[in-house]
C-alpha cells in the first residue's frame, strides 16, 4: 500500500516535471498554465482592491450609501462563478475578461467591508490629533487614517486572494483558468490523474505562498503592530467593545455573532483570531 | 435587450416546463444533489465540530483544514474523484462533501468556543454534566454562527452542484453543458438564471430557518 502510493506520487511528479515547460511551444506544458493562473488572479484582486478602496471611501464619507452597496454586492456573491461566467461570454468572449471582471467583483464581497471597517476604527482620538495638528482632510487619509486601517484592509486580501486563486480554475469551464485548464483539458478530458492532482497542489501552493507574502507585507507596512502579536491589535480592540461588558449574556454572543455577519472577512484573519466562516 | 426576450421566450416554452428534462425534473434534480449533500456535510460536521468545541481538542486541525479548504480548486477535486470512482452520484456527493464539511465544522467548532465561560461556570454551578453543557447550553449557543457556516456551505454547493452536468448526472448544469456544446447562449443564460435564483432561495432559505431555530433570549439582542 505504502509502495504504491509512493509510486503515484513519484509518477505524479515525473509527469510535472517532464511537462513542466515545451521549449518549442510557449503555450503548452505547466508553467505557462502557472503563470496565466498568476495572471488572472492577481489581476482580479488588484481590480478589486482598486474599486474597494474608493467605494469603501465614499461609504464612510456617505454613510448613508453603504448599506444599498453592500446588499449588492452580497447579492451578486450569491451568483455562481460558472453561471457568471456564461453570462460574460456574449460580452467579452474568449479574453481575459470573462474571467476577471466576475473574480473582481466576488472580492468585493470581502474588500469592501474590511475597507469600510478599516478606516470606521481610526480611534476618533488619533483623528483629532492629526487634526490638532494641522492635517487637512487628504492628508490625514493618506497619512494617517490609511496607515492605520491596513492591517484590515490587509486581513480582507488575504481571504480574498486565497478565495479567488481557487476560483480562477473554475473559469476552464470558458476555456480560461489557468491551471483549470491543466485539471480539465490535459486531466479529465484524457482520463489522466498526474495533470489534475499537480494542478490542485500548484493552486494551494499558489495561494499559500500569497497569503505569507501579504503577511510579510502587512509587517513591513504597521511597523508598529509588531510588538503586539501581529496587526490584530486594533480590530480585537473594535471588537471588544462591541460587546459592551455590561450587556446581558445571552445578548453577548448574539451581538458577536451580528457583528461577524455584517463583517463576513473581518474574523476571519489574523492566524491568532478566531476564524468562523461567513463567505 | 434581445438576449432577455430570448431568455423570456426560452422561460415561456410550455415545452421547457414538462418530461425528464423539463425545468422542473432539472431543478428536481438539482435539489436533491445539493440537499443531500448538504445534509451528509452536516451529518458530519456538526457533531465533529460540537465535539472539537467542547473538548478543545482539535482546533489548530480545524483552523488548518480551513485553510487548506479554501485553497482547494472544487473542480479539481471533483474531476479526481470521477477518475478514481467514476462517473455517479457517489462522486458528485463526494466533492459536495468535501467542500461543504470546512465551513460547517468551522463554524461550528468556534460558535461552541465561542461561548462565554461565565455561562459555562454558570452551567457546570447548576450541576449541569459535560454533556448537558454541550445540548443545552453551547448548542444553541453556537446556532446562530452554525446557520451561517451552512449557508455558506449550501449557496456553494447549490452552485458547484453545476458541475454535476460535466460528469453525467443532471441537474440544471445539463443546461450549460448541453447549451454550451449546441452554442445556445439562451439555453445556457436561462441555465445560470435558474443556478442564480436557487442560490438566492437558499439564502432567503436560512433567514427563515434562523428565525425558527435561534433561541428567542438570544434573537432579543439581534437588532442589527
Amino acid at each position: 500500500m505504502i509502495t504504491e502510493t509512493w509510486d503515484w506520487i513519484a509518477r505524479v511528479a515525473e509527469w510535472g516535471a517532464a511537462n513542466w515547460s515545451h521549449p518549442g511551444d510557449p503555450d503548452r506544458g505547466v508553467l505557462p498554465r502557472l503563470a496565466e493562473h498568476m495572471r488572472l488572479s492577481y489581476l482580479s484582486i488588484l481590480i478589486g482592491l482598486a474599486l474597494a478602496l474608493p467605494l469603501g471611501l465614499a461609504c464612510v464619507r456617505w454613510k448613508r450609501l453603504y448599506p444599498p452597496v453592500l446588499t449588492g454586492v452580497n447579492v451578486l456573491y450569491a451568483v455562481p462563478s460558472i453561471a457568471l461566467f456564461f453570462l460574460m461570454l456574449p460580452y467579452t468572449g474568449f479574453s481575459d475578461w470573462t474571467a476577471v471582471v466576475p473574480l473582481a467583483l466576488y472580492t468585493l464581497v470581502i474588500l469592501l467591508p474590511n475597507v469600510v471597517d478599516g478606516l470606521r476604527q481610526v480611534p476618533d482620538h488619533v483623528r483629532q490629533a492629526a487634526v490638532a495638528m494641522g492635517f487637512g482632510p487628504l492628508r490625514r487619509l493618506v497619512y494617517v487614517e490609511t496607515p492605520v486601517a491596513v492591517p484590515v484592509i490587509i486581513a480582507g486580501l488575504r481571504v480574498a486572494s486565497v478565495a479567488t486563486i481557487s476560483m480562477v480554475s473554475v473559469a476552464s469551464l470558458v476555456g480560461l483558468g489557468g491551471l483549470g485548464r491543466l485539471i480539465l483539458s490535459d486531466g479529465f478530458r484524457r482520463q489522466f490523474d498526474a495533470p489534475i492532482v499537480i494542478g490542485i497542489v500548484l493552486t494551494v501552493l499558489l495561494a499559500f505562498v500569497t497569503d505569507a507574502v501579504l503577511v510579510i507585507a502587512r509587517r513591513l507596512l504597521t511597523p508598529w503592530a509588531r510588538g503586539s502579536g501581529g496587526g490584530g491589535g486594533l480590530p480585537r480592540r473594535r471588537r471588544r467593545a462591541a460587546v459592551p461588558a455590561g450587556a446581558g449574556a445571552a445578548a453577548g454572543p448574539e451581538a458577536a455573532d451580528a457583528e461577524r455577519a455584517r463583517h463576513p472577512a473581518q474574523t476571519g484573519t489574523t492566524a491568532k483570531e478566531r476564524r468562523p466562516w461567513t463567505s | 435587450m434581445d438576449i432577455l426576450t430570448d431568455l423570456l421566450a426560452w422561460f415561456a416554452d410550455p415545452a421547457q416546463w414538462t418530461g425528464d428534462t423539463g425545468i422542473p425534473a432539472r431543478v428536481g434534480e438539482h435539489v436533491h444533489y445539493s440537499l443531500l449533500g448538504l445534509l451528509l456535510s452536516a451529518a458530519v460536521a456538526v457533531p465533529l465540530g460540537l465535539l472539537t468545541g467542547h473538548t478543545g481538542v482539535g482546533g489548530f486541525l480545524t483552523t488548518s483544514l480551513a485553510n487548506f479548504a479554501r485553497a482547494l480548486p472544487t473542480i479539481g477535486v471533483l474531476f479526481l474523484i470521477v477518475l478514481a470512482a467514476g462517473i455517479g452520484l457517489v462522486p458528485v456527493l463526494c466533492a459536495l462533501v468535501a467542500l461543504a464539511v470546512p465551513p460547517i465544522l468551522v463554524n461550528t467548532h468556534e460558535g461552541v468556543r465561542g461561548v462565554e465561560p461565565r455561562l459555562r461556570d454558570a452551567a457546570l454551578g447548576m450541576g449541569m454534566r459535560g454533556h448537558q453543557v454541550l445540548l443545552r447550553l453551547e448548542l444553541p449557543v453556537a446556532v446562530p454562527l452554525i446557520l451561517i457556516g451552512m449557508r455558506t456551505a449550501a449557496v456553494q454547493v447549490v452552485a458547484t452542484a453545476t458541475i454535476a452536468a460535466y460528469v453525467g448526472v443532471g441537474g440544471l448544469g445539463r443546461y450549460i453543458v448541453d447549451g454550451q456544446a449546441r452554442q445556445d447562449l439562451t439555453m445556457m443564460l436561462g441555465g445560470s438564471a435558474l443556478v442564480v435564483l436557487l442560490a438566492v432561495l437558499t439564502t432567503l432559505l436560512f433567514a427563515g430557518l434562523r428565525r425558527l431555530l435561534v433561541a428567542p433570549g438570544l434573537r432579543a439582542g439581534a437588532v442589527a
